[in-house]
């Protein structure tokens, strides 16, 4: 089979969701860390997430709103049936949307007296941990096959009242897909504390991150073998297609160097070779799930040919991304160019500040 | 709490709280930007130190609108995933393009909001321009959208299913032109009449203060226009509903026989049993005339439809009512300022007009409101016209009671919360006089000494 029009908006669904995992899921990320802020630091670890957040959480949100876009126009049974089987979990993950970022607007807005901020900064930290489980779990639930196969049995059989738990219940209450939501969270938290590196010129505060991305490396480490695991279980699908394809040993290799290299460029404390090869790592892991995936979109049935819109419809939408992307991405330049710009190379330990 | 009523009441909760925050997130856009453009021309730096204060409150607004906004995008698949699955080929394409019109929007918004001391003011006033238009741009695509459900075409109907699938004439939908142009000035009409209100207001209580006449002047730059043009689009709505969609006609008006001069109502009771609209002010002929151009167009009453495609009469019919009555008053207080400003008048200096516009200050929004309940409950029973049952389309899962009771439950708090904090910043704006000059630094702030 060839790769054709409907396959390139399936990887363009992939592209945002990657957006999404790097920008958007670094806020989460850094939401953590306002949980865990602990040490002589706290306060000035706390705000610096918020400044590293503040300006830019509602444009790195909105890839998401793509993604969701996207499916709904270019694979409208795959949306609908997503909609349908995981509604517990998607609402659960809309409210901690919601919380994370309207708590996060009004504690910058409220009072600065310390009983208010602490009210709406737990708010914010708790939604910011709670979210991105949900968002893996909605992910390995997909990935395992079973809310495929709980879609294709309805769709046979109607939603029959008393088939309740196995259909909107079971699909996703999986150890496995528990696994892939710990390892979101392992992983937004990683790409935070890597980021946050190069965000503060306080040579101490740098160190206070660059120890908690080690950390968090582990936790990604750990939840990445445990999902990897379980998947042969639960989901041997996904499981062999990761061990057995003419791409699993190159992938496999690539995300490990990447991953080997961003411990050792924070070792060394080269964040800006850390932030790239963190995001990288991100990114394979990603795409090894959409390879093992593919031709799929929801498995263990529907394909992305099958759940496809008419070609009118997608050639269209082709076209709307590729205009706005070119808006998009000179904006984003721009954002990024008014509130990022560092020295971004190696940074010494005892480094002053440069602004 | 039968599944499709909770699936309902769920949307429209949704979309009646969500409206509020995208209408601000269009509006407050264009104050600022006037406000500042008038500091950067005149170095008046009453008026930067307004553009700097809206901006804040509005950073309040946009966070709730864009939360509020990703809620809704999942609730088209959590709530009527058949709907998605029969549409979304059709009326995804304004939806991705309103995907980007977010990107930009809060792309300059983070720009706007947190780069005052970053970019030159030029640069600012630019990222405040792209802030408006982007909002625009979102508000007219979604509509789009909406208007799609109200008078679906680029399609042919097939065993119940669209095929020849055409996004672009699905986009050129009858109903696009008129409900974008209605809520594109809903949105400057209620958030140039509510902030007018508010400094109004604060004008009654300080007269003089130089920062509120500096805003309500502004406010009424903005929504004074629109309020003078709001009736005038609404009748091109209206005769586009008059056209494509009768049965909604029907409601709005308490129509229940077809006739020729059919009158206009004011006010009134619809009563669906006994089939008529009793104790209302009529104007005979009128209705026939705005609708169709003709005292004696023939207009179709809600007997010419079968009874299970009737939406429901009493709640379209008041909301009409409610939306009309509210628009005329506030184009009657546009018509007041605009005398006002021709005759050179200080609009400060009349504490009955301030009094007025103070009346005003909620109607945009509540007009807003009824307005889209018009809309929508008069589409009923349909969820695409004439073509899918909302019954049809609701998802299978039960026990819809729940999310609903919970989006309410945390959208009241939000809306309390955004009360406060609003009030806190209202609270809080200086008391400035002409005599104490323009520097920041000879400035009263109400909250001296109040700590941060
Ligand atoms: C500030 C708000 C506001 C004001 C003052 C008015 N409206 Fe309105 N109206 C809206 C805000 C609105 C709205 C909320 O924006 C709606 C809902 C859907 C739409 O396109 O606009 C609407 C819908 C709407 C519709 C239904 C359109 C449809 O279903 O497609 C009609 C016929 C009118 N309006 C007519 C009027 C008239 C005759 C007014 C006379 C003063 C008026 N409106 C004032
Ligand atoms: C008439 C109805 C609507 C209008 C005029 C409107 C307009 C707007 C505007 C102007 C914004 C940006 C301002 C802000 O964030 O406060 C916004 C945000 C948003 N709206 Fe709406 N909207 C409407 C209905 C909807 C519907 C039905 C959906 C989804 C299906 C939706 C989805 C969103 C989303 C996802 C955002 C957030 C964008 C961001 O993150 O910046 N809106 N809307
Ligand atoms: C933001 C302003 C809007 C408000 C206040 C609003 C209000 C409502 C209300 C009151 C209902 C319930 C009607 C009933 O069941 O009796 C409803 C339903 C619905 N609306 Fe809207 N609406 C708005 C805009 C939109 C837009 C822009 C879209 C889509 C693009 C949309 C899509 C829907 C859908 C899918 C339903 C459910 C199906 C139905 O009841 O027909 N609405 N809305």
């Amino acid at each position: 089979m060839t790769f054709q029009l409907p396959d390139v908006l399936a990887l363009s669904i992939l592209v945002s969701l990657t957006f999404y995992v790097l920008l958007g899921g670094a806020d989460f990320g850094g939401g953590v860390w306002d949980l865990l802020a602990s040490g002589p630091r706290k306060r000035e670890q706390r705000s610096l997430v918020a400044d590293a957040i503040g300006p830019v959480w509602e444009a790195n949100h909105v890839w998401l709103i793509l993604v969701v876009v996207l499916l709904f126009t270019c694979f409208p049974p795959a949306f609908a049936g997503l909609g349908i089987v995981l509604h517990i979990p998607l609402t659960l993950m809309l409210i901690g949307i919601v919380l994370r970022g309207t708590a996060f607007t009004f504690r910058t807005y409220d009072s600065k007296r310390d009983d208010v901020q602490r009210r709406w900064g737990g708010i914010f930290a708790i939604a910011s941990l709670v979210t991105p489980v949900l968002l893996g779990v909605c992910i390995g639930a997909i990935a395992s096959g079973r809310v495929g196969e709980a879609i294709e049995s309805a769709a046979a059989g109607g939603f029959a009242p008393g088939t309740f738990r196995a259909t909107y219940v079971t699909p996703w209450l999986t150890p496995f897909a528990f696994a892939v939501g710990a390892l979101a969270l392992a992983l937004f938290a990683f790409l935070a504390a890597v980021y946050l590196t190069l965000e503060t010129d306080d040579a101490a505060l740098r160190e206070d991150f660059r120890r908690r991305a080690l950390g968090a490396a582990a936790a990604v480490f750990v939840s990445a073998v445990a999902a990897l695991a379980l998947a042969f279980v639960e989901a041997p699908g996904m499981g062999t297609a990761l061990v057995r394809s003419w791409w699993s040993i190159p992938l496999h290799v690539v995300t490990g160097a990447a991953a080997v290299s961003a411990i050792v460029a924070l070792w060394t404390r080269r964040y800006a070779i850390a932030r790239i090869a963190a995001a990288g790592q991100a990114t394979l892991i990603l795409w090894g799930w959409g390879a093992a995936q593919y031709p799929l979109i929801v498995p263990p049935e529907m394909t992305i040919h099958r759940a496809a819109a008419p070609e009118r419809t997608l050639s269209l939408v082709l076209g709307a991304l590729v205009i706005g992307a070119l808006v998009l991405f000179p904006s984003l330049w721009y954002l990024f160019a008014v509130f990022k710009r560092r020295e971004t190379a190696f940074v010494p330990i005892d480094g002053k500040s440069r602004r | 709490m039968p599944d499709l009523l909770a699936a309902r009441s769920q949307m429209a909760m949704s979309l009646g709280f969500h409206i509020i925050f995208a209408i601000i997130g269009i509006g407050m856009p264009a104050l600022m930007v006037m406000a500042e453009r008038r500091w950067i021309r005149t170095g008046d730096e009453v008026s930067r130190e307004l553009a700097k204060r809206w901006a804040k409150g509005t950073a309040i607004m946009f966070a709730v609108g864009a939360v509020s906004g990703t809620v809704l995008s999942f609730e088209l698949g959590l709530l009527w995933p058949s709907f998605m699955e029969w549409a979304g080929p059709l009326i995804g394409m304004p939806f991705s393009l309103e995907g980007f019109a977010f990107f930009t929007e809060a792309i300059f918004l983070g720009i706007y909001l947190y780069g005052w001391d970053r970019i030159s003011p030029r640069a600012h006033l630019g990222a405040g321009v792209m802030v408006l238009a982007s909002g625009m741009a979102s508000g007219i695509f979604v509509v789009i959208a909406n208007a799609w459900m109200n008078s679906p075409t680029g399609f042919d109907l097939v065993d119940g299913r669209p095929v020849n699938i055409d996004p672009i004439a699905a986009m050129m939908n009858p109903a696009a032109f008129s409900q974008t142009l209605h809520m594109t000035l809903a949105a400057f009409v209620a958030t140039g009449m509510a902030v007018a209100g508010i400094h109004a207001l604060l004008l009654l209580r300080q007269p003089g203060n130089l920062f509120h006449r500096r805003a309500l002047s502004i406010a009424l730059t903005v929504g004074v226009p629109a309020a003078l043009l709001q009736p005038v689009s609404g009748d091109i709505s209206a005769k586009y509903v008059a056209r494509w969609q009768p049965a909604k006609l029907a409601a709005m008006e308490g129509q229940f026989r077809t006739e020729r001069r059919a009158p206009l109502r004011i006010g009134g009771i619809p009563d669906v049993e006994a089939r008529e609209t009793r104790w209302s002010i009529d104007i005979p002929g009128g209705l026939s005339f705005l609708a169709f151009g003709s005292l004696d167009a023939e207009v179709r009453g809600l007997e010419a439809f079968p009874e299970d495609e009737w939406p429901p009469v009493a709640i379209v019919h008041y909301a009409f009512q409610l939306m009309v009555a509210l628009g005329l008053y506030m184009a009657a207080v546009g018509a007041w300022t605009i005398g006002k400003w021709v005759r050179r008048r200080d609009l400060a200096a009349d504490r009955w007009f301030l009094r007025a516009v103070v009346v005003a200050t909620p109607m945009g929004f509540i007009a807003t409101e009824a307005g889209w309940v018009v809309t929508e409950v008069g589409r009923q029973p349909w969820i695409i016209y004439g073509i899918v049952r909302t019954a049809d389309a609701v998802t299978p899962m039960p026990g819809l009671v729940y999310p609903f009771a919970i989006f309410t439950l945390l959208y009241v708090l939000l809306a309390i919360v955004v009360v406060l904090l609003l009030y806190r910043q209202i609270v809080r704006s200086p008391r400035i006089h002409a005599d104490a000059g323009t520097a920041p630094d000879s400035w009263l702030t109400t909250d001296q000494g109040r700590g941060g």
